[in-house]
């Protein structure tokens, strides 16, 4: 199965909810009127997209449908398509996994508020980055949650890499600064930073995640090369805010957003990309620990509007 | 929690507060902000619209528009319809008559049932209850250590059995309850999607198992549109009879909670406000609602003192108070006009601001019984010139009243301190006297 193909699987449920609502909505207009831009509009909320983004998506659209001279409403759906891909970040090179990388350890930190699959998305991460052949070490610097740690043990199990951990209630700062140093002793190339999961809102936590940051660069002043926000495809319009405070607090290089494999249409990512521009760089699609896929705009938005899905794998 | 919510709203009363009178055009443009206000707070789509037709529907009519502050009616109708929207009630756990109660948890992955569950063994603990955590959840790897390391940290028993599935748990977990004398039972289920039809399946079969009387389904506050979606699923296949909405600290407006209601018409039974057990709250509708609003309930205050405020009465007062006379006996007055609108804490909560303040839920009537007994067993003169009240006179106040010497000196002291606020209050925003009940950011 190519990447085309599981992210189009993923995103199956997404797309028969906003297709098939979409695909009615064409199907049941024989012209182009307001009512079916007002349909579209609301289809496009309905996705988590969002109430700016989405007039913005509608008026752009309405402009074009009149510059165009279009009358088949069929075509608007087509219009459609470009108009929200044209808000998605710009595609990404190649795969992350296997780019040989400038320096090591590249440190990833893994940010995001609680249950938004940090844990899991790690885990991924570490099997994917250990099968293209890279020595990964997990930094277990959630020190908060009850059995933080043992979540991510049975995860580096899974993915057969290594981890550092210390007790619980110890320094996250110090499990970071150790993993790092450890890394560049051990010539490890990858080290994945572990956070606890907080919400954006409070200060002092956010303050936590600065401290982290700071002292990873202690060790190594690139690091970390990569800051990662997870993001739960399921969460609404706060995933704006947590965008903003994440970014505030740690410098997000890339998003991740999780759990596609339901009915949540993810669509708050275009309300996301309309305000930052911070590159998607994962969905997670699945439990499995190679659901974990990288983001491709086009590949998204062609999966997201697809007219068919049974005839198209 | 819905603080920006209520910003947004507040926002567009303002504006409403400043016409003279609503128009059709001017209704329908407060409406469409609104609706723009619930969906950015991911109210679902179709929730969002039938509330505001409903709101169009009551607005429009001759009620608004033949009256005498027309904004004042408007804020009221969206005010009933949210409280409508969420329950108008607020409904407590069902216990069985024959324990154990088996309360079951459900929800999605990340919902936060784990913690919600230790939450509520600690909350029914507080009430008298002996409960049991059942770690069900057999999925998500460590999912047993956390609900035991949560177990331990609040002293309760955590039943765990790693070497069976779910439901074995489940059956196992009852019994055990009974011989170690626990009345409640409390089953953390692993996080499911609603399309999994294997794990849908799983704890279908563990409900009919273990016969649930409480069956709670958690939602992440921040949830999207796509709420409503999961709520039906899981309320399909388990009827669950409740709804916890957590991580409700962070800036979600949390219009899952409004959606969720209204579709699967289950009541939202708990809130979940922050990361150490203790932190879980029951959920009141009402109160939902002026927060939301954002002013308490001056509708309903408004109205209360427009029936029970005798004018005259009030015009009296503002007199006296103007020339600091306040005595005794219009203060018994006073508490009266204030019993004739409702039980105090209900009072207090309609007044901007005070719901805010610590404690001011914890107030209640029976303050006021104690106070009128100690003002009747005073002498018209006591009443009237409370200095003269000495030390034999509250002795003797104290015996008539049944109370004590203690409580007397604090009346005196309370009225005495009253007495410097209102003339304080006179001074400040409150423009006129309590009796008047003029509310700061009033429509007139």
């Amino acid at each position: 199965m190519g990447l085309f193909d599981r992210l189009k699987k993923g995103l199956s449920k997404t797309r028969e909810a906003v297709v098939g609502r979409l695909g009615k909505i064409v199907g049941l207009h024989t012209a182009i009127d307001d009512s079916l831009f007002d349909e579209m509009e609301e289809a496009l909320i309905a996705a988590d997209v969002g109430v700016a983004p989405s007039s913005r998506i509608i008026s752009n659209l309405r402009a074009r449908v009149r510059r165009d001279g279009l009358t088949d409403p069929a075509g608007v759906l087509a219009l459609l398509k470009e108009e929200v891909a044209a808000l998605l970040p710009a595609d990404q090179d190649g795969d992350p996994f296997h780019a040989s990388l400038a320096e090591t350890p590249h440190v990833i930190m893994v940010v995001g508020v609680n249950g938004v699959g940090k844990t899991t998305t790690i885990g991924k991460l570490a099997y994917q980055y250990r099968e293209a052949g890279k020595r990964v070490l997990i930094a277990a610097a959630d020190t908060f949650r009850a059995a933080a740690n043992e979540q991510l043990e049975i995860w580096t199990k899974r993915a057969g890499v290594e981890i550092l951990r210390q007790s619980p209630g110890a320094d996250p700062g110090a499990v970071a600064f150790d993993a790092v140093k450890h890394a560049q002793a051990a010539s490890l190339d990858v080290v994945i930073v572990d956070t606890a999961g907080r919400l954006h809102t409070k200060s002092n936590l956010m303050e936590e995640l600065k401290k982290i940051r700071r002292v990873i660069a202690k060790v190594m002043p690139t690091a970390p090369q990569e800051v990662l926000l997870v993001l739960d495809g399921t969460t609404g319009q706060n995933a704006i805010q947590q965008a903003r405070q994440f970014n505030a607090a740690a410098g997000v290089t890339g998003i991740v957003l999780t759990k596609l494999d339901g009915t949540a249409k993810g669509g708050v990512l275009i309300g996301v990309a309309s305000v930052f521009s911070i590159p998607v760089r994962y969905i997670g699609v699945g439990e499995a620990v190679e659901d974990l896929q990288p983001f491709n705009p086009h590949a998204f938005v062609d999966a997201l509007f697809a007219q068919d899905e049974r005839n198209t794998n | 929690m819905f603080e920006e919510l209520t910003e947004k709203l507040e926002g567009i009363f303002k504006k409403l507060r400043g016409q003279g009178r609503i128009t059709e055009a001017n209704v329908s443009e407060t409406l469409r902000e609104v609706r723009r206000v619930l969906l950015e707070a991911d109210v679902n789509f179709r929730v969002a619209k039938s509330f505001i037709d409903k709101v169009q529907e009551r607005s429009l009519g001759t009620e608004v528009l033949t009256s005498v502050t027309p904004g004042q009616l408007m804020i009221k109708i969206i005010y009933d319809e949210l409280v409508r929207l969420m329950g108008s009630d607020r409904t407590d756990i069902t216990f069985s008559n024959l324990p154990p109660t088996v309360i079951l948890i459900a929800g999605l992955q990340g919902s936060g049932k784990t913690t919600f569950s230790a939450k509520l063994a600690n909350y029914l603990r507080h009430k008298g209850h002996h409960p049991l955590l059942v770690a069900a959840d057999v999925q998500r790897p460590a999912a047993i250590d956390q609900l035991i390391q949560l177990g331990g940290q609040i002293g309760i028993p955590v039943y765990a059995d790693r070497a069976h599935d779910a439901i074995q748990i489940a059956d196992d977990s009852i019994d055990h309850a009974r011989k170690n004398v626990r009345d409640v039972v409390i089953i953390d289920t692993a996080g499911r999607l609603h399309v999994d039809e294997e794990m849908m399946l799983e704890v279908e079969t563990v409900k009919a198992h273990t016969k649930p009387h409480e069956i709670l389904f958690v939602v992440d506050s921040m949830t999207g549109q796509d709420a409503v979606n999961s709520a039906r699923a899981f309320h399909d296949r388990l009827d669950f009879d409740g709804v916890v909405l957590t991580k409700l600290d962070g800036d979600a407006r949390g219009g899952a909670a409004l959606s969720i209601r209204s579709v699967v018409e289950k009541p939202i039974k708990f809130v979940s406000v922050g990361e150490k057990l203790e932190q879980l709250e029951p959920f009141y509708p009402d109160r939902m609602a002026s927060r939301i609003l954002g002013m308490g309930d001056i509708v309903t205050l408004v109205e209360k003192v427009q029936e029970t405020v005798d004018e005259k009465k009030a015009e009296k007062l503002e007199e006296k108070l103007r020339k600091a006379e306040f005595t005794f006996e219009d203060f018994l007055d006073q508490l009266q006009e204030i019993k004739k609108m409702g039980p105090l804490s209900q009072v207090l909560g309609m007044i901007p601001g005070v719901n805010r303040l610590a404690g001011a839920k914890d107030i209640d009537d029976r303050a006021f019984v104690k106070v009128e007994a100690m003002i009747h067993s005073m002498t018209a003169e006591e009443q009237r010139k409370p200095h003269l009240i000495n030390g034999s006179r509250r002795r003797r106040i104290a015996l008539g009243s049944g109370t004590k010497v203690q409580d007397v000196n604090k009346l005196l002291k309370q009225f005495e301190e009253m007495k410097r606020m209102m003339k304080s209050l006179r001074r400040g925003k409150f423009g006129r006297s309590p009796g008047g009940m003029r509310i700061p950011g009033q429509f007139n």
